[in-house]
């Protein structure tokens, strides 16, 4: 093993983090929007409301990421009235069409994820905010959906985590994020053992920093009185929040 | 006891000191030769699993030659050399293009084809007409080779070109064009020429027969080949057969039977019945 080409590969996939991130994040938040209208839908009891979330979950959490990647990346290339509507600006772009196939595979995902956390707030509390006249749309936001966020903050937190990593499949629709960079820089030196082992150390570092975060907003939420000695920055921060 | 492992052991000390080495030589020599198997007119599979093609009709001409009786063996692309390396088979034909890169860990028969290689552009682009029918090699850059490169550099800066990965096309598109054009790299030819019919690239380089089956595909009129047939340089001076850097003997004999073939017309008989075109290594 080359530890200085270890460490020459880091320096060179460090330039793929950006586009990673850039892929991560925005798929998150598209996902994130998506995922609280349909969640409450798919909770709802009524099946004309829950049915059709339930089946778009279910085909997206049933089918491998990279099959919805390709279909939306190879499959509509082939269809001629795409290529020939405005449409293809997007779809021509390798980077929208791994958007595309992140943001509606991590909504599927965040949407079951969310919905366990509104089921699970006690119909109590949402009587008592019946009672003293709120509409039901503020319940939702103001009630219902902070709690069970806070609820499933551990389950979101892996999502963003499994994110991360599944960014990496951008690579085989021709982006240069850290895996596709290292692929090039595979196929440059003939050391994968190298290269790879560099990039495993990179997505090892955002996921750590990604879990930490979530530590913190946890740890926020849950109210617990900071350790003054230990993480005096956090009372700070509490403060200043 | 030791009666019976002496009577045991008798034969074959006798058989060692009556000269067994002769009687070895006499018994026709085994070769197990790997191909691809997927990338026709090289070597492709039929309807029925066997291998056929132009690396296949060659072998079995070789090793007639050779007096070794032979059997050929299907193998991925990306597992070749290592299997060989192990001892899984004794020799690789399938198109494999001599580099100095693939020399480090195998040895090389001498060339027993020269294919090449050209660039396909979609229809449309408004790029100046080139000479699509002259051929470049690239091991030797004189200056009107140069000339050459620098019009296909200035037509094509700004383009798109797709490459296979770990490809010699890869490295000689970068080498050429990466300052002036943007290169995306795909896993295989199909995706590439795929998107090539799609638009997502302006153009391609790849193995010429690759590009031709494409093509004449049914999605292969959108794009025409451009610029000069091209060979050489990265390429190397031709296809080989890949023999263990520990057979030598096998080397040997695998040469001396392509410079006989090469010297009675088979070879170039044999690409013109698969390559439609004369493809023998220079004599």
């Amino acid at each position: 093993m080359d530890i200085a080409l270890i460490i020459e590969s880091i320096q060179t996939l460090l330039g793929g983090v950006v586009l990673t991130l850039e892929l991560t994040i925005l798929s998150l938040l598209i996902g994130f929007v998506l995922s609280v209208p349909l969640a409450f839908m798919r909770a709802s009891r009524s099946p004309w409301l829950s049915w059709p979330v339930l089946a778009y979950t279910y085909v997206f959490r049933g089918t491998p990421l990279l099959v919805q990647l390709f279909l939306i990346y190879y499959g509509l290339g082939q269809l001629a009235f795409v290529r020939e509507s405005f449409l293809w600006l997007l779809f021509r772009d390798p980077f929208y069409c791994a958007l595309l196939a992140f943001s509606l595979n991590s909504a599927a995902y965040t949407i079951e994820v969310f919905r366990g956390g509104i089921q699970s707030v006690p119909p109590g509390l949402v009587e008592a905010a019946q009672a003293i006249g709120l509409s039901p749309t503020k319940i939702s936001l103001r009630i219902v959906f902070p709690l069970a966020f806070r609820t499933v903050l551990p389950s979101y937190a892996n999502e963003v985590v499994g994110m991360i990593k599944a960014s990496s499949l951008a690579s085989t629709v021709t982006l240069l994020e850290i895996t596709g960079l290292a692929r090039k820089l595979v196929s440059e030196t003939f050391a994968p053992y190298e290269v790879f082992i560099a990039a495993g150390a990179i997505y090892l570092g955002l996921t750590f920093l990604a879990s930490r975060l979530f530590n913190l907003i946890e740890l926020h939420l849950s109210g617990a009185p900071p350790d003054k000695a230990r993480r005096p920055w956090l009372l700070k921060l509490r403060q200043a929040l | 006891m030791q009666k019976l492992m002496l009577a045991l052991a008798l034969p074959f000390a006798l058989a060692a000191t009556m000269g067994l080495a002769p009687a070895f030589a006499q018994e026709p020599m085994k070769v197990t030769i790997a191909t691809e198997g997927s990338s026709p007119p090289w070597n492709s599979t039929d309807s029925t699993g066997k291998l056929i093609g132009f690396d296949v009709d060659l072998g079995y001409e070789l090793c007639r030659r050779m007096g070794a009786t032979c059997t050929f063996v299907a193998q991925d692309w990306d597992g070749i050399i290592p299997a060989l390396t192990v001892g899984k088979y004794d020799a690789i034909m399938g198109g494999m293009s001599i580099t100095e890169k693939r020399k480090k860990t195998i040895d090389f028969s001498m060339p027993y084809a020269v294919g090449f290689n050209q660039i396909v552009m979609r229809k449309g682009l408004g790029l100046p007409p080139t000479d699509a029918k002259a051929k470049l090699n690239l091991t030797q850059m004189a200056a009107s080779k140069q000339a050459t490169i620098d019009t296909l550099r200035t037509a094509l800066s700004g383009r798109t070109l797709g490459v296979l990965r770990s490809s010699n096309s890869e490295v000689v598109v970068n080498e050429l064009f990466g300052k002036v054009a943007t290169i995306r790299s795909y896993d295989t030819n199909e995706n590439m020429t795929m998107d090539v019919a799609a638009g997502r690239v302006d153009g391609t380089l790849a193995d010429f027969f690759v590009l031709k089956t494409f093509l004449e595909s049914k999605d292969g009129d959108v794009a025409e080949f451009y610029g000069p047939m091209l060979n050489g340089g990265p390429w190397g001076p031709g296809a080989g057969i890949g023999i263990r850097k520990t057979d030598p003997q096998l080397k040997a004999a695998f040469d001396k039977a392509i410079a006989s073939a090469n010297e009675d017309g088979a070879i170039k008989a044999l690409t013109e019945k698969w390559f439609g075109m004369d493809m023998s290594p220079p004599k």
